[in-house]
């Protein structure tokens, strides 16, 4: 399987900021390979350096076998680029939007119908609706319609969730996934974790730094220690006693219970005696299943302190 | 109060950390009053003069060195006939023509008076006002200090003034070409110069880059809109100085519209380059408004003539384009000259759109840093 | 948590042109609660909290907020509310310590209360360092945290926070919250919006819109109940439709 891109030691400094810190990856064809991190991690100068919109102080990066610093006009025609931004014309329609990139890109909306079909079809009603007035969610769709058509080997799509409900995104992941059938291959970047679990592959980045690169699953079932949850009506104070606890190792909230790791195993045998005697009588643990977002705490509290 | 108080605080902080804003509050009054004092006078100095002595004896002589000793005039030429006076004008350096009648000297001498007369450069209406008020007093002068002892020999001079192209001194022969040069550069500068930062603010830009468009593609498509609908605009233009002004066009109409559409595509292309350097739409609305229309009034010679100032302003108006549009469209429309006398004008301009459009394919950033 | 309610609609009616924004809510929220608002881009969310907040009046129905009409009193709530948005709240060229005096400031805080608040919030948050950077300086978690500490600066009854959580690394996002019960426990209101639907989880109550009016109101256990769900994600993709357009 040919890889779609392979980087090695991409470094990226804005001044005396440095962006992006020593990072290497790959990624194979078809695959939906997402970025996870938070603001600021380095996600967008990333992808700009992938588009060939901005150029790295140092590293290599060949994108469909070429390299792309020096070959970087013909990338440009091979990729769809979704910036964070929603860059659609507002005071155009729906379908003034469509046929301007296609005919930019040299094709016709007719020729990769097909493409986008699925995704197009949500706002072909509203296609003589200018672009400015459409909600969140259809903007999103016209968008990554815009970048699909004229059939890229490579989409690069940054943020495209962000500040979208629930349902939408996760409509959109149901949209991409049906992508992979025509041989696109997705780099996707999100700050919600729970996405992560829709890629192939996964890498996790914070403050510049590549903590992670694998599938989702082999991710979360690295991780190191038991995962327990432990619930009670008084949350807070739930949190704040547990982490008084001596065996606690790390205790963070997840939804309604609180996640904690010890350092002894065998706390969870003595734990919930501790915490009536500190006035939490109704307290239950039970040994809980590892999610992606556990994993991606552990190896943010780890890579914080790296 | 202290709420108050704290929030004016707050004001001032925002001020004293945005350097632009101390700019405009500071640098642009300071900017302003250099210009204004120097570019703003209603002297004339080293005006062009050119003489047609039909006398040719000691007096017109001497008074001929009279005024151009005076320091407020400097000698061009010496004209042979009054055919040469048309053609004197068209080239522009000469503002006023003194002619001597014939016998000059002989009739001052014999009847104690002789006329002669000032023809000056209606198409300047205010150098041509000055032109003539300053040339009459050099006159008086002369006429009072050459008097002989007694009243009874008092001269007299009478200079006949005539104004040529513009007989009466119409101001709005001065102000109208003036307006036209002023406001195609203004806003078609403007126009090109937001199209692009808009594009950039709006981060549709991004995705134009990364796609196979050049940018000079990029740059003529936007141009192109423009240069059409701006003919229109000519059009509307020419037809109300017509119509309520009666500014003529005594030369060519297609000569005037082929060097309105030059000179538009060279402002299209300099709001071009202005987008260059700006990042944000106000930026580009500040430079090609605010940053172009002074020097455009003050230093384009439309208002106040280039010779009156110092010769630094000079040297920084041979880059400003209206300069050289006003010189044509005067030339054209009131002096009804073609393209013999305006050649040297419409290169420059050419060569300026082209300068203009290399440097912004060049600067015109491909990626986004 | 009281019992006393320190937010009390009923039928809220908020109508733009012929367009209803806000359609019958009736709701009450009470001292010491956090509370989430949830809904789809569009469904009203903003709207309501806007009319809460003192910012804009309601078009008809009964809005009382820390015990003021919010039609006729919008001042006085204003002066008992602490608000932080997502967007912006804390001027990025001052610095972190001329932002807390100009807010103190603005809420009229006494020049020494000003002070040993600042004090004590640079020591709890441990921002002792970034005392005098300017807030474009600092990434955007600690942003964050310092707006949510700058609008409770003065002790509010009620604090309004509009999607806080944005973007945020999931650590700091959870440290967000803890101090968002520390303040519920001293008796704060929070009323916050979120998309984070495991954040929904963390609140003493949640309530759903949906094109205008709510849909759901209920302690987050209850409602999975309910709607036999394992998650509040999964009850608001059952009843929430995004606006069809």
């Amino acid at each position: 399987m040919q890889k779609v891109i392979e980087s090695s030691g991409i470094n990226k400094s804005f001044g005396s900021t440095k962006a992006l810190n020593d990072i290497s990856f790959d990624v194979n064809e078809s695959d939906v390979f997402g970025f996870i991190g938070p603001d600021g991690a380095g996600k967008t100068t990333l992808f700009r350096i992938i588009t060939t919109l901005l150029l790295p102080d140092d590293g290599e990066l060949k994108i469909l076998g070429i390299d792309s610093i020096t070959h970087f006009k013909e990338l440009r025609k091979n990729i769809g680029y979704m910036p964070g931004r929603f860059s659609l014309y507002q005071d155009l329609s729906v379908e003034e939007n469509l046929n301007f990139y296609a005919t930019v890109f040299g094709t016709s909306v007719q020729e990769n119908y097909d493409l986008i079909a699925d995704i197009y079809s949500h706002i072909e009603p509203f296609k003589k609706r200018l672009a400015g007035q459409l909600s969140g969610g259809m903007k999103q769709k016209l968008a990554l319609s815009c970048a699909l058509i004229h059939k890229p080997a490579l989409l690069v799509l940054d943020e495209p969730t962000t500040g979208v409900d629930a349902v939408s995104r996760s409509e959109f992941w149901d949209m991409l996934a049906k992508l992979r059938k025509h041989k696109i291959t997705i780099l996707v970047s999100t700050p919600y974790m729970d996405e992560a679990m829709r890629c192939d592959r996964v890498a996790l980045i914070q403050n510049g730094h590549i903590l992670t690169v694998d599938e989702p699953q082999n991710i979360r079932d690295a991780f190191p220690r038991k995962l327990f949850a432990i619930r009670s009506a008084s949350k807070y104070k739930l949190i704040t006693t547990l982490r008084k606890f001596e065996w606690t190792n790390t205790a963070f909230p997840f939804g309604d219970s609180v996640h904690v790791t010890f350092t002894n195993d065998t706390a969870y045998n003595s734990v919930i005696e501790y915490l009536t005697k500190e006035g939490i009588s109704d307290a239950a643990i039970e040994e809980t299943k590892v999610g992606i977002e556990d994993r991606f705490l552990e190896l943010m509290e780890n890579g914080a302190k790296a | 109060m202290k709420r108050f108080l704290g929030f004016v605080k707050k004001e001032f902080l925002h001020i004293f950390r945005d350097y632009r804003t101390l700019f405009i509050l500071f640098g642009i009054p300071a900017a302003q009053i250099l210009i204004f004092g120097f570019a703003v006078s209603t002297d004339i100095k080293n005006a062009g003069v050119a003489f047609l002595d039909l006398s040719n004896d000691e007096i017109t002589q001497k008074l001929t060195d009279k005024i151009v000793s005076s320091g407020f005039f400097k000698k061009t030429e010496n004209l042979l006939n009054y055919n040469d006076i048309d053609v004197i004008f068209k080239k522009g350096k000469t503002k006023a023509v003194v002619v001597f009648e014939k016998d000059f000297g002989k009739k001052l001498v014999s009847d104690g008076k002789a006329s002669l007369s000032i023809i000056a450069d209606g198409s300047e209406p205010n150098t041509a006002t000055l032109v003539t008020n300053y040339a009459t007093a050099i006159i008086s002068d002369f006429a009072r200090e050459n008097a002989g002892p007694s009243l009874n020999n008092s001269l007299r001079i009478n200079p006949e003034i005539k104004m040529f192209y513009n007989p009466n001194l119409k101001s709005h022969f001065m102000f109208v070409p003036g307006v036209i040069t002023m406001i195609l550069i203004l806003i078609c500068a403007l126009m090109t110069s937001v199209t692009i930062t808009r594009e950039k603010e709006f981060g549709t830009m991004e995705v134009l880059l990364v796609s196979p468009l050049r940018p000079i593609q990029i740059i003529l498509g936007k141009v192109m809109p423009y240069f059409i609908l701006s003919f229109i605009n000519v059009l509307l233009i020419l037809a109300l100085s017509w119509f309520v002004f009666a500014l003529p066009v005594k030369g060519s109409m297609a000569l005037l519209l082929a060097e309105s559409m030059l000179y538009i595509l060279m402002s299209l292309t300099l709001g071009i380059l202005i987008s260059t350097v700006s990042s944000t739409m106000q930026q580009a609305i500040f430079i090609s408004l605010i940053g172009l229309m002074l020097p455009t009034i003050l230093l384009s010679g439309f208002i106040f003539p280039i010779e009156n100032m110092p010769k630094i302003y000079d040297y920084v108006s041979m880059i400003m384009p209206p300069r050289y549009f006003i010189i044509i469209i005067k030339n054209i429309m009131i002096k009804g000259t073609g393209l013999l006398y305006i050649w040297k004008e419409t290169l420059i301009l050419i060569a300026m759109t082209i300068v203009f459009i290399g440097l912004s394919v060049r600067k015109f950033k491909i990626r986004l840093e | 948590m009281t019992n006393n309610p320190v937010i009390s609609v009923h039928n809220l009616v908020k109508k733009f042109g012929s367009f209803v924004a806000n359609d019958n809510l009736t709701f009450e929220v009470y001292g010491g609660e956090i509370f989430g608002f949830l809904g789809a881009n569009g469904a009203g969310k903003t709207t309501a909290i806007r009319i809460l907040s003192g910012l804009s009046k309601p078009t008809s129905g009964e809005v009382l907020v820390a015990g003021y009409d919010a039609y006729h009193q919008t001042e006085k709530i204003k002066k008992n509310i602490g608000y932080m948005c997502q967007k912006f709240s804390l001027y990025e060229d001052l610095t972190v310590k001329e932002n807390i005096i100009l807010y103190g400031g603005i809420y009229g805080m006494s020049k020494s209360l000003i002070r040993s608040r600042l004090k004590d919030l640079l020591s709890r948050l441990k921002f002792e360092e970034y005392e005098n950077r300017t807030i474009s300086d600092l990434p955007l978690g600690l942003r964050q945290k310092l707006a949510f500490s700058v609008a409770v600066l003065h002790e509010p009854r009620i604090v309004f926070l509009d999607e806080p959580t944005g973007g945020v690394d999931p650590i700091t996002r959870r440290q967000f919250w803890e101090m968002i019960y520390e303040t519920a426990e001293r008796g704060i209101t929070v009323f916050v919006t979120t998309h984070y639907m495991d954040e929904a989880e963390y609140c003493d109550r949640v309530s759903i819109m949906n094109e205008g009016k709510i849909v759901a109101l209920d302690t987050p256990g209850k409602l999975k109940k309910q709607y036999n769900a394992e998650s509040v994600e999964e009850v608001f993709i059952k009843i929430a439709r995004p606006y069809k357009n």
